[in-house]
């Protein structure tokens, strides 16, 4: 055979979401057809322009929304020129040719310009934001809202708070509102229009989003044009035509976008308003492709991710000699990435003689849904509120199914519709294969449960990275997991979704998520939002729940004391008998002639019959009576002794050796550190207890190399450990890094038990959770990234001041007294 | 239709008991537990788990429920029976409210007829 037949070439303009997904498709059926070279006028790798709303308001990093890192470039032998803009096409020669943009750090490119020979071309320029022509439409300080450029410029402005005008109350504009407002500035959203994104949404759905928006304190002016936009050489106010002046220190515009089509048509392609393709998805030249949100087709063009996946199938099919594979222009379901706000539309809601429409409107909860029919089809779907059953009227409308059968209670969805039974997994296994189950990546159930079968998948993660189900906004979990059960039954590991207990199917991490996501700030909030199985939960769900919210809301939420275990509600250990055991605190195991005093006066006081010493150098009464733990707690509180905490799921003791202050072989002022580690992380409440040591050589008399935060003093500073076992496991610690200085010793320490404190499991200790998320992306956060460290350090500190209160004092001075004395007492001498 | 035969004492009332929280009624050297459920019904149960002996009273009240804290038993607040796989009874006694009063019946001697 001699040689083997040489690749073609395949050159694509532009690195976005649709020449990504065409190229994951071709080189999964003709991985060894071409060469691929892709120039991309951003400076970066492709990444999902879907996510940047959560990047805007937080819930996101830029690294979480990547969707090719710079790994499978090289993997798949691709080219990718980043940061450089194709001028030219030549068609006769077949070359294109490329500017290097300078980049921001000022490095000159070697050469100006390549020019690169092409087989087959792909012009995948996307689209951009349309600037309306007002007055000072140019001002330093007026964004666009459309790649993760602008996303950083919005960052930067928020940081200094100040007032943002959003114009546009479409998609993007408000979820651009609602992130700048999430990072703190004063954001008004102006619209043309009467109603908020009314190409999506009917006139009543558009109030409810309103009225949504505007609780979330963001100002909505609707009718509002703007006549101009006004400052000295930087934007400062906007004036509208009704002579309204809003004060201004950043505008983003969100009106629209165009197709970029400039460069296909100086290339004499044929270009309406985007470049015009036919259902191959090939221009008027066979050898050029066009795909994305530069394309018109079928006199439309394409601003939502679904359709431009399709045509990326299409394209990649085409390229890998499948004819047969062609683009029709579908319906596409919208929604909305607000967290808290979820609304759905799909299809054509116009009113209209021929079409009649099924209305639900349940005001109290917020709910609204309506569907519009036309010769007994759906043709048009609009929910808000409670959004579950969009995909199901989606998909029924996409099949054009024939309704009237069902149409009595069509409205209630597919639950109380027949056919699809109550029981979620019966629910999904019914739904047919063509069904969509992720709108974001276009994923149907047919190519899920195929994709499980014939690549043998086992976990969500699995078919995220196979199919992309899933992995975008994340909505469709919890289907894209009753598939995976219903599939392989047992074989499923549960673990992936292992409930917090029975009263809910949410795992710990879900749970967690929401708390946040919805901010959820209340047990009966939560059990609400996350529809709880059981009417007040259970005693392993109230515990975990009341420790969430109290590490999410920090000085907000207020502590539910009878969702906690009897040690925590009463600051003293429950003993078999019913009595209980008494641990004052001692920082770093010091104690003094005084305090023992004073403990050996109130052992004698009040009859204790037994004291010891613990693990973790304190000193423990037992045998208390309940009734005494007040007056017990008074009498050590005199002497300045507070509660030691022995009972409590957070910050129990620090242990240290004598250190530098007496040993002969201490390098380091071990006592010390071990109490101010002590004094700045008591009172703060954690997934499972914490306990640490510190000893002054690595001697390791304090035993530092098994506890949950353990640091050893050498000569040259502080060697930082953690994730050490001593109980039901035993397990040496991790060495998480070396500092030079106490201070950034106390630093790590606190950010690892921050990151802690937001990421374990309730019930779940230090070397759990490291094993879980992995060493590596602790340290990563807690050592490396200083950014990151002081953040969690900063959130550390914040949630210690609401909770460094010596909660002994707090029931001296009367709190929770019934816990502390019978309701009533029958005394029986006298009857018997 | 028959007289209540009950002896009702009265030992507190509603407000004295925290939601989804309990008191003990000392009546010699029993010790008797009253749980106030969610939504205010009031249970009285012996303040022995049928396990080990520990106080209900101390434990996290769930529905009409209540876990020990000793070894997590889960008790019936309306019969003191072990629910799941444990098995055992703790004794329940006769309690009413009326206007937010608590009465309860220490007798144990109205079982049946």
């Amino acid at each position: 055979m001699g040689k083997k037949a040489k690749k073609k070439r395949l050159v694509i303009i532009g690195n976005g979401m649709a020449p990504g997904r065409a190229l994951e498709r071709l080189f999964e059926t003709a991985p060894d057809a071409y060469e691929v070279t892709i120039f991309n006028a951003e400076p970066r790798v492709n990444y999902d322009r879907i996510m940047l709303s959560p990047v805007l308001s937080g819930e996101k990093s830029f690294e979480e929304i990547v969707i090719h890192g710079d790994g499978w470039y090289v993997q798949h032998g691709v080219i990718l020129y980043k940061g450089a803009k194709v001028t030219s096409i030549d068609r006769a020669a077949k070359t294109i040719t490329a500017e290097f943009i300078p980049s921001s750090s000022g490095h000159a490119p070697l050469e100006p310009s390549v020019s690169v020979p092409y087989d087959r071309l792909i012009i995948a320029t996307g689209s951009s934001p349309i600037i309306i022509p007002v007055p000072g439409h140019d001002l330093a300080g007026v964004l666009s809202y459309r790649d993760v450029d602008d996303v950083n410029a919005m960052l930067l402005a928020a940081k200094s708070g100040g007032n943002a005008v959003v114009i546009g109350g479409g998609l993007l504009g408000l979820e651009a509102a609602a992130g700048l407002k999430e990072q703190g500035m004063d954001v008004t959203v102006l619209h043309l229009m009467p109603t908020l994104m009314e190409r999506q949404l009917d006139p009543v759905a558009g109030h409810l989003l309103e009225r949504a928006i505007k609780a979330r304190g963001v100002n909505v002016l609707t009718q509002a044009n703007t006549r101009a936009i006004l400052g000295d050489g930087k934007v400062e106010r906007v004036e509208l035509d009704d002579g309204t002046i809003l004060p201004a220190d950043l505008v983003v515009m969100a009106v629209g976008i165009r197709p970029n089509a400039q460069l296909a048509k100086d290339a004499n392609l044929d270009v309406n308003r985007g470049v015009l393709v036919d259902a191959a998805m090939r221009t008027s030249d066979p050898n050029i492709f066009a795909l994305g949100e530069c394309v018109e087709a079928d006199g439309e063009v394409f601003g939502l991710v679904a359709p431009l996946y399709e045509m990326a199938e299409v394209v990649a099919a085409q390229l890998a000699g499948d004819a047969g594979v062609t683009f029709q222009p579908k319906a596409t379901a919208t929604k909305l990435k607000v967290t808290g706000i979820n609304l759905y539309s799909a299809g054509d809601f116009a009113e209209g003689d021929d079409r009649e429409e099924i209305v639900l409107r349940d005001a109290a909860r917020g709910n609204y849904r309506r569907l519009v029919l036309k010769d007994n089809r759906i043709i048009g779907v609009v929910m808000y509120g409670d959004t579950g059953d969009g995909p199901w009227f989606f998909d029924q409308m996409k099949r054009t199914a024939d309704v009237s059968e069902m149409r009595e209670t069509l409205i209630f969805g597919p639950s109380l519709t027949g056919g699809i039974p109550l029981d979620p997994a019966a629910a999904v296994a019914a739904l047919p294969d063509d069904a969509e189950v992720c709108g974001c990546n276009g994923v149907c159930k047919g190519k899920i449960s195929g994709a499980i079968a014939g690549l043998g998948l086992k976990t969500l993660d699995d078919v995220r990275a196979h199919t992309k189900a899933s992995a975008s906004c994340g909505s469709c979990t919890g289907l894209v997991e009753q598939i995976l059960m219903a599939q392989l039954g047992d074989a499923y590991s549960p673990s992936a979704v292992q409930p917090m207990c029975g009263c809910t199917g949410h795992g710990h991490d879900d749970v967690r998520r929401l708390i946040v996501a919805q901010k959820l700030k209340s047990i009966p909030d939560v059990m609400q939002a996350l529809m709880w199985k059981s009417s007040g939960g259970c005693a392993t769900c109230r515990p975990a729940l009341n420790y969430y919210l109290l590490s999410t809301w920090p000085g907000e939420y207020a502590d539910d004391a009878q969702s906690r275990f009897i040690n925590e509600r009463v600051h003293a250990n429950i003993q078999k008998d019913g009595t209980y055991s008494v641990v004052p605190r001692m920082w770093g195991g010091m104690t003094s002639a005084r305090e023992l005093r004073a403990i050996a006066d109130i052992v004698d006081k009040f009859d204790i019959p037994s004291v010891k010493c613990t693990g973790g150098q304190r000193i423990d009464m037992l045998g208390v009576r309940k009734e005494d733990l007040p007056a017990i707690w008074a009498d050590l509180n005199a002497t300045g002794l507070v509660s030691g905490a022995a009972y409590a799921k957070g910050l129990r003791t620090v242990k240290t050796c004598v250190g530098s202050d007496w040993c002969r072989f201490g390098t380091q002022d071990s006592t010390g550190l071990g109490i101010k580690l002590e004094k700045f992380l008591w009172g703060s409440w954690t997934p499972a207890k914490v306990k640490l040591a510190v000893s002054g050589c690595p001697r390791n008399c304090s035993e530092a190399t098994c506890k949950d935060i353990g640091v050893i003093c050498v000569e040259s500073g502080y060697d930082i450990h953690f994730a050490g076992a001593a109980g039901l496991d035993i397990k040496g610690t991790e060495l998480l890094g070396h500092v030079a200085s106490e201070e950034e010793a106390i630093e790590i320490i606190a950010a690892l038990t921050q990151l802690y404190r937001v990421q374990g499991r309730y019930l779940e200790r230090i070397y759990k959770w490291a094993k879980r998320v992995g060493i590596d992306a602790i340290h990563a956060q807690v050592v490396e990234d200083k950014e990151r460290r002081k953040a969690l350090h900063d959130d550390f500190i914040h949630s210690q001041s609401f909770s460094q209160a010596d909660p002994w004092a707090e029931r001296v001075a009367g709190k929770d007294a019934h816990e502390f004395t019978p309701i009533s007492v029958f005394n029986m001498v006298a009857a018997e | 239709m028959k007289a209540d035969t009950h002896d009702w004492k009265l030992v507190g009332t509603l407000d004295e008991i925290p939601k989804q929280g309990a008191r003990r009624v000392h009546h010699g050297d029993r010790t008797i537990a009253l749980f106030r459920t969610q939504d205010d019904q009031i249970f009285a149960l012996e303040d022995k788990c049928p396990h080990k002996n520990g106080q209900l009273s101390q434990g996290i009240v769930h529905g009409n429920c209540v876990t020990c804290p000793l070894h997590n038993w889960v008790i019936s607040l309306e019969t003191g029976t072990a629910q799941g796989t444990n098995e055992g009874r703790t004794q329940a006694y006769p309690v009413q409210v009326r206007d937010r009063k608590i009465y309860l019946d220490f007798t144990l001697n109205q079982v049946t007829c």
